[in-house]
């Protein structure tokens, strides 16, 4: 592949990559998800279990974000990433729980932060 | 007031992706490889991992493994939202696309809409929901990617703390039982103490052990 095709798509094997590395692995969960949940009913018990397990995981790739931050969050010290997710919580139920609220607030307090430490 | 927080939902989407679409820049991928990743990987957090594992320089085993784990919360999505769309004529086949649009995203939407929807309609509506909200991402990472050069340290640093923020706070918003309350305020608290341990599938660990505690807690009530 040459030319402008070929810098838009770029390494092919970095392609095969996303296919192996990226797509699959959540397609795999999506499924089972589907292939197994067949006979699951709307309002049974395990469909309160299964909720709840996917909260506590999603609760916990939030934390791993906020703990192991990646990238350019690196740059934020701990305290202030912490102290942003608590601020932003407060606004959140302050404001009858305006997600807009809180997710500015959190911002702010960083923001606010980083502007402080210079 | 209830398409406000649609709209938020969408804004908080669309920056979140602004952010993958510079992650992916710095970290030297293609633009046609970062908008692929946004259509069939399509899930926020798998991407951020992908690319700051690839772009580390780990294996593409490594980051499959590491994306398999924070992809595991997609099963019981899955599970939980499609019953909402089945109705006894169903086939397994027409719910391949919509199952594929799950992410945190339209979890919540569903949960949220659904009910509210003709039952014979919502497997239609979850289709145009979807393409809806992966063109807006897709225009995100455009955007992101060619910003990248351009954005200050800073302002990456706030886009990817409205992954987290949003995550959290929509997840709180839609708890309705105490098990699912009890279950995001656990996960929060046990991943740090799990993480100690290197397990390699943290994640995986503190989330099961987190949601079967909430639903002890939900079993135990419903007892008493």
């Amino acid at each position: 592949m040459t030319g402008w095709l070929g810098s838009f798509v770029g390494d092919p094997q970095a392609l095969l990559t996303l296919v192996l590395a990226g797509f699959l692995p959540n397609e795999v969960w999506r499924m089972l998800g589907l292939w197994l949940g067949g006979g699951v009913d709307e309002g049974s018990e395990l469909l309160v279990w299964v909720r709840a397990v996917a909260t506590a995981i999603l609760a916990g790739v939030i934390a791993q974000i906020v703990i192991q931050p990646p990238g350019a969050l690196a740059g934020v010290p701990d305290w202030l990433r912490y102290g942003a997710v608590v601020a932003g919580f407060a606004a959140f139920i302050a404001t009858k729980r305006s997600i807009f609220a809180g997710v500015v607030g959190g911002e702010i307090v960083m923001l606010a932060g980083k502007w402080w430490l210079g | 007031m209830r398409s406000v927080a649609s709209t938020v939902l969408t804004l908080v989407l669309f920056a979140t992706y602004l952010g993958i679409g510079a992650l992916a820049h710095d970290s030297r991928f293609s633009l046609g490889w970062a908008l692929l990743a946004t259509l069939l990987v399509w899930a926020g957090p798998a991407q951020i991992i992908l690319i700051t594992t690839l772009g580390s320089g780990a294996t593409a085993v490594q980051a499959a493994v590491a994306v398999t784990v924070s992809a595991v919360r997609l099963f019981p999505m899955v599970v939980s939202v499609l019953p909402l769309m089945r109705t006894p004529e169903t086939r397994r086949r027409q719910l391949v696309v919509a199952a594929h649009f799950i992410a945190v995203t339209l979890w919540v939407e569903c949960h949220r809409l659904l009910p509210r929807v003709p039952r014979e309609r919502r497997i239609a509506f979850t289709h145009g929901l979807g393409i809806g909200l992966v063109s807006v991402c897709l225009v995100a990472t455009a955007l992101g990617y060619a910003l990248s050069a351009n954005l200050p340290q800073l302002f990456a640093a706030a886009i990817l703390m409205l992954t987290p923020l949003a995550f959290l706070l929509s997840t709180a918003r839609n708890c309705r039982h105490i098990s699912d309350i009890l279950a995001l305020a656990l996960g929060l608290l046990l991943y740090p103490l799990v993480a100690t341990l290197h397990t390699g599938v943290d994640v995986l660990v503190s989330g099961i052990s987190a949601g079967t505690i909430a639903y002890g807690a939900h079993w135990w009530r419903a007892r008493a």
